[in-house]
C-alpha cells in the first residue's frame, strides 16, 4: 500500500509499482478521469497536472518522483468550477470537444502564477499544448482574461 | 381529437413511452461510468420511472414537474451539436432553455440517421427537430383550450407555459401533461411553425451543454467509460494491414504484475471494412499493465501482400497514373484544341497520406451478455463513437446476434475527424468481452492511432490549362489519381465512382467553356478512409493553387482573376453536369456562384487585399475559395517568411456563408479550429509507409500546429443568410491550405506544389 496526496486528500493506492506514470493511478486507480491521455511521451500536454504547484506531465511522471507530494488535477483546481481560469474559459467559450482542456487550463494556471501579466510571447512560449479542434486564438483570449481577473 | 388514452399508432412520429425511454437511456451513462459498486449496466429501465410523461415525439418528453427532456442523437466532438439540435426543438416549443434536459441517444434507426459525419447535422435536422418542437408546443397549446373550453388557436405557448390571450389564463407546461397525453399527435403538415423573426434561440448563443463538466473535469469520454470487473487492454496489431501473427510468445508479458489475459484478435480477410486488424490483446486491470504487457509481447508477424508498401516508390505509381488518361467524370466543349496551343500551362499537385490524430484516440467499453447456456444474447458497447449505428450493425455482425440485441451508449468524443465513425474499435472490444466472459475496455494508443488510422488518400492531381489572348482560360484538365475510400470495403476499387469525384474535382466552379476531368487508377496498400473535408483536403489545394498560378502567369491580380475565373453569378446546371451535390436538394442547395464571389469579395476586404501589393518580400497574402459542404468559404491568409525559411502566420481572414447558422459563436468556433486544423496538415501533415509501416508514430513525428507555429488571429465573417443551413465543420478547411500555399509564393516567389510545406526549404535572399 502507497499513500498518495491529491486534492487535498490522502489516498491509498495498492499493488502500484513506483515507476507507474502518474497518470494512470489518477486516472485507473483513483478514478479521477478528468486528466487525459493524449499521448504518453509528453508531447501534447492533456495530462498536465500540478505536482506541489509545479505543471508536470502526469503521463511521464512516475509515481517515485511524485512521493508524498501534493498532486492537484482539475478535480481539484477549485472546490466549484469557479477558479479565474475556469471562468475566463467559461466567458470565452474555449472548449470545443474539450478532451485537451484539463491540461490546458493546469498548464494557464502555472502560467499565470508565473507570469501575471503575460504577453502574447509568453503564452506562445508556455501554451505548448496541442488541441486539434484548434481553440488556441479563445485560450489566449482566456488567459489574458484571467490575468486580468487575478489582477483585481 | 381523441379523448382515448395515449395514443401510439397514428403518425409516424408517434412512439410509445417505454420506447421512447430505450431512446433516452444513454442517460444512465454518467451513472454507468461512474461505476457504481453493484450496478450492472441497466440501459432499458422503464420500470423505474416515476412520472407519467408526455412524449409526442421520439426526441421530446415532458414531465409533469415541467422538465423537458431533449434527445441529442448526433455525437458530439466539438461542434456543438449536443446544444444546437436540442435548441432548435426547444425554441420551436418554446420551452425555458432552464428547464430542458438533454439526454444522448443509444443507437436506434428511428431517429434517422446519427452518422455524425459529413457535415449533416444542422442540414439534415433543422427541420425535423423544429417539427419535434412543434408537435409538442401545439398539442400542448390543444390540452389547454381542451381544459379550458376555449379554440385552440387562442392558445399560444410561450416560455414554458400556453398562454389564453384574451383572458389571461396560463397553465405551465407541465400541469398540461396529463391532458396532452390523451390527445392525438397532429400530422406534421398541419404544423404552424413560428417565423424566424420569432426564433429565440436559434441565432442565438448559448454555452455548450457540457461546459461546466468539461472545465471541471467531470465530463465522460470513450477512454473514461468504465464498467464493474472490466479488464483494460490494448492489442498489438499487425503493423501492415493485412498481415498476420505467425507466432507469439506471450511468457514475458503474463508475468507483468496486473496483466490477467492474452487473447489473439483474428486478422480480417477481404476488404478490411470495419473489421478489426488482428493482432494480440493484452488485458489487465490496469491501462498501464496492459501497456507494459504489451510491451513484454515477443511476435513474429507474417506481413502479407502490403509489406512492399513503400511511399517513394508509390509516389512514382501515383504520378504515372496521373499523367496518363483516366476514366472522363466530366467532360464539357472540347479542351483537346485549346490544350494543344501555345499558352498552355500545366502543374502537378501531391498530398500525402495524413491520420486524424483527435486528442482522445479511439475507446471503447463493451460488455458481452450471455445466458445459462453460455449463448451470446446481448452486447452494451459505450464508445466515443459518431457512428453509433454502424457500432450496433458491425458489433451484431462480429457476434452473431440482430442489431436491436446491442445496446450503443455515445459518450462525448476527443474529436473525431472521421475516424470515430469507423467502429472496429468497438468491434475490438466486444470480441474480446465475448472471449473473457466480462466488460472489456479498448484503449488505441497514440502509437496505435497513428499507425493504424484509417487514413485520408495519398494523391496526385495533374492540371493543364490554356489561355487565349485576352488572358482568359479555356481549357481545363485535371487527372485526378489518389486510392478510393471504396477500397476500404472492396479490395477491387481503384478509383471513386464517376459520382464520388465531386468535393471540386467534378463540381470545378469556374467559368470554362472546355473542361475535362479524369479520374485515374490508384491502388489502395492501407486502408483509407474519410477525414475532415475529405477530397476538398487535396482538390481545393489542387484547384486553388493551379488558379493563383495562372493568374501569375498572366501577370494578374489573383483576386480579380479569381474572380473573372469564377464568372457570372449564376447557378451552375448540377443536373446537367450530372452533380450528386452532396444528396442535396438542387432547389434549397443550388450551386450559386454569386454566393461564392460575394465571399471572396468580403474576405479580400477585410484582408484589405490592396496591401499585398505594398509589402516587403517575405511577407504575402494569399487567397483561395471554395464551395464544399454545400457551404461557402473563402480564406485570406497573411504570412511572414523570414530568410531563413520560418514561416509565421500572423493573420487569418475566412468568410463564411453557410446558409441559416443555429449557433453563431459555435460556427465561428468551427471556422477558428478549422484553420488550424488545415494548418496543421499543411505545414506538418505527412504519413509515409516503409516495407508497408507507417513511418511516423506520435506527436514527435507527426506534428500538430500549437499556440505559437500556426495562425495567431483569426478573423470570421459569418454572413448573415436565410438560405437553407449548410454543412460547416467541414466546410471551414479546404481553401485555408491554398490560401497559405499562395501566400507563400506572394512572400517568397516559391510555389508549393507538394504538402506538406515544411517539407521545403522557405530560405531566401
Amino acid at each position: 500500500m502507497r499513500i498518495l496526496r491529491v486534492n487535498g486528500q490522502t489516498h491509498s493506492v495498492e499493488n502500484v509499482s513506483e515507476e507507474t506514470p502518474l497518470l494512470w493511478v489518477l486516472r485507473d486507480h483513483l478514478g479521477l478521469t478528468g486528466t487525459k491521455y493524449g499521448c504518453g511521451i509528453s508531447e501534447c500536454g492533456a495530462c498536465t497536472v500540478h505536482v506541489d504547484g509545479e505543471p508536470v506531465q502526469a503521463c511521464v511522471t512516475e509515481l517515485g518522483y511524485v512521493g508524498v507530494s501534493e498532486v492537484t488535477t482539475i478535480e481539484g483546481l477549485s472546490e466549484d468550477g469557479t477558479h479565474p481560469v475556469q471562468n475566463a474559459w467559461r466567458e470565452h467559450n474555449v472548449p470545443q470537444c474539450g478532451y485537451c482542456q484539463a491540461g490546458q487550463i493546469m498548464m494557464a494556471v502555472s502560467l499565470l502564477r508565473s507570469k501575471p501579466n503575460p504577453t502574447d510571447e509568453d503564452i506562445n512560449a508556455d501554451m505548448w499544448n496541442i488541441c486539434r479542434c484548434g481553440t488556441y486564438p479563445r485560450i489566449r483570449a482566456a488567459i489574458h482574461a484571467a490575468a486580468k481577473e487575478m489582477e483585481q | 381529437m381523441s379523448n382515448g388514452p395515449a395514443s401510439h399508432s397514428h403518425t409516424l412520429l408517434s412512439v410509445s413511452r417505454r420506447e421512447f425511454l430505450a431512446g433516452l437511456s444513454a442517460g444512465s451513462l454518467v451513472l454507468m461510468a461512474r461505476s457504481v459498486s453493484g450496478q450492472s449496466v441497466q440501459v432499458v429501465r422503464p420500470d423505474q420511472t416515476e412520472a407519467e410523461t408526455f412524449d409526442p415525439d421520439l426526441f421530446v418528453s415532458v414531465s409533469p414537474d415541467s422538465t423537458v427532456t431533449i434527445l441529442a442523437h448526433r455525437s458530439e466532438m466539438g461542434t456543438g451539436i449536443r446544444t444546437a439540435l436540442p435548441r432548435i426543438v426547444a425554441d420551436e416549443l418554446e420551452a425555458d432553455w432552464d428547464r430542458v434536459v438533454i439526454r444522448q441517444a443509444i443507437a436506434d434507426k428511428r431517429l434517422g440517421s446519427q452518422n455524425t459525419d459529413g457535415s449533416n447535422s444542422v442540414r439534415h435536422f433543422f427541420t425535423r427537430m423544429r417539427i419535434a418542437g412543434a408537435t409538442t408546443r401545439t398539442m400542448l397549446e390543444q390540452a389547454a383550450a381542451q381544459q379550458w373550453g376555449v379554440p385552440p388557436e387562442e392558445c399560444h405557448g410561450k416560455n414554458h407555459a400556453v398562454v389564453h390571450t384574451d383572458s389571461g389564463l396560463r397553465l405551465g407546461y407541465g400541469d398540461l401533461v396529463a391532458v396532452a397525453r390523451t390527445l392525438d399527435v397532429p400530422d406534421a403538415k398541419s404544423l404552424t411553425m413560428k417565423s424566424p423573426d420569432e426564433w429565440k434561440y436559434i441565432g442565438k448563443d448559448a454555452p455548450i451543454t457540457d461546459m461546466d463538466k468539461i472545465l471541471t473535469g467531470k465530463a465522460i469520454y470513450g477512454i473514461d467509460a468504465k464498467l464493474d470487473n472490466q479488464l483494460y487492454a490494448v492489442i498489438a496489431r499487425p503493423p501492415v494491414v493485412g498481415g498476420k501473427v505467425k507466432q507469439f510468445d506471450a511468457a514475458d508479458a503474463m508475468s507483468i504484475a496486473g496483466v490477467s489475459e492474452i487473447v489473439e484478435v483474428p486478422g480480417f480477410s477481404g476488404a478490411p471494412a470495419f473489421q478489426p486488424l488482428g493482432g494480440i490483446a493484452v488485458c489487465a486491470t490496469s491501462t498501464w499493465a496492459a501497456i507494459q504487457g504489451r510491451d513484454a509481447l515477443k511476435i513474429e508477424w507474417e506481413d502479407g501482400p502490403n509489406g512492399t508498401y513503400d511511399s517513394t516508390e508509390y509516389s512514382s505509381k501515383l504520378a504515372a497514373s496521373a499523367n496518363r488518361p483516366g476514366e472522363v467524370v466530366r467532360n464539357a466543349g472540347d479542351v483537346s484544341g485549346p490544350l494543344s496551343g501555345d499558352a498552355v500551362f500545366s502543374a502537378d499537385y501531391t498530398a500525402p497520406h495524413l491520420a486524424h490524430a483527435p486528442m482522445e484516440p479511439p475507446a471503447a467499453v463493451a460488455d458481452v451478455q450471455t445466458d445459462a447456456s453460455g449463448r451470446i444474447r446481448s452486447c452494451v458497447v459505450t464508445a466515443a463513437t459518431q457512428t453509433p449505428q454502424s457500432v450496433q450493425r458491425t458489433v451484431a455482425g462480429a457476434l452473431g446476434l440482430k442489431p436491436e440485441e446491442v445496446i450503443v451508449n455515445v459518450t462525448l468524443l476527443g474529436a473525431g475527424f472521421g475516424r470515430k465513425s469507423k467502429p472496429d474499435y468497438c468491434v475490438e472490444a466486444a470480441l474480446l468481452s465475448k472471449n473473457l466472459g466480462r466488460p472489456v475496455h479498448v484503449l488505441w494508443t497514440r502509437e496505435d492511432d497513428i499507425q493504424h488510422d484509417y487514413y485520408h488518400a495519398v494523391s496526385h492531381i495533374h492540371s493543364e490549362a490554356a489561355l487565349n489572348d485576352k488572358g482568359k482560360v479555356v481549357a481545363w484538365l485535371q487527372r485526378v489519381a489518389y486510392p478510393p475510400i471504396m477500397s476500404t470495403f472492396d479490395v477491387r476499387a481503384r478509383r471513386p465512382p464517376p459520382t464520388a469525384v465531386e468535393n471540386g474535382a467534378k463540381d470545378v466552379p469556374f467559368d470554362i467553356p472546355n473542361i475535362l476531368i479524369e479520374s485515374c487508377d490508384a491502388e489502395a496498400r492501407t486502408r483509407i478512409g474519410w477525414y475532415r473535408s475529405v477530397q476538398h483536403v487535396h482538390q481545393n489545394f489542387a484547384n486553388s493553387s493551379f488558379a493563383d498560378e495562372l493568374a501569375h502567369q498572366s501577370g494578374r491580380d489573383p483576386l480579380e482573376f479569381l474572380l473573372d475565373l469564377l464568372g457570372d453569378d449564376r447557378h451552375i446546371d448540377l443536373k446537367a453536369a450530372n452533380l450528386r451535390n452532396r444528396g442535396a436538394s438542387h432547389t434549397d442547395y443550388p450551386y450559386d456562384v454569386g454566393r461564392l464571389k460575394s465571399v471572396t469579395r468580403r474576405c479580400a476586404e477585410q484582408a484589405k487585399w490592396d496591401r499585398r501589393r505594398s509589402m516587403p518580400k517575405g511577407r504575402g497574402l494569399g487567397i483561395a475559395c471554395c464551395r464544399s459542404f454545400v457551404g461557402y468559404t473563402c480564406h485570406v491568409v497573411e504570412v511572414e517568411v523570414g530568410k531563413d525559411g520560418k514561416i509565421q502566420i500572423p493573420d487569418v481572414w475566412l468568410a463564411l456563408d453557410v446558409g441559416v447558422v443555429v449557433s453563431p459563436d459555435r460556427v465561428r468556433a468551427q471556422a477558428e479550429g478549422g484553420a488550424i486544423f488545415a494548418a496543421t496538415h499543411a505545414l506538418h501533415g505527412k504519413i509515409t509507409f516503409t516495407n508497408g509501416r507507417a513511418d511516423q508514430s506520435n506527436f514527435d513525428d507527426y506534428p500538430a500546429v500549437r499556440m505559437d507555429d500556426g495562425p495567431q488571429k483569426i478573423h470570421v465573417e459569418l454572413v448573415d443568410s436565410d438560405a437553407a443551413p449548410s454543412g460547416v465543420g467541414e466546410t471551414t478547411v479546404p481553401s485555408f491550405a491554398p490560401a497559405l500555399c499562395n501566400a507563400i509564393f506572394s512572400a517568397t516567389g516559391q510555389r508549393i506544389r507538394n504538402l506538406p510545406i515544411l517539407d521545403h526549404d522557405l530560405s531566401w535572399t
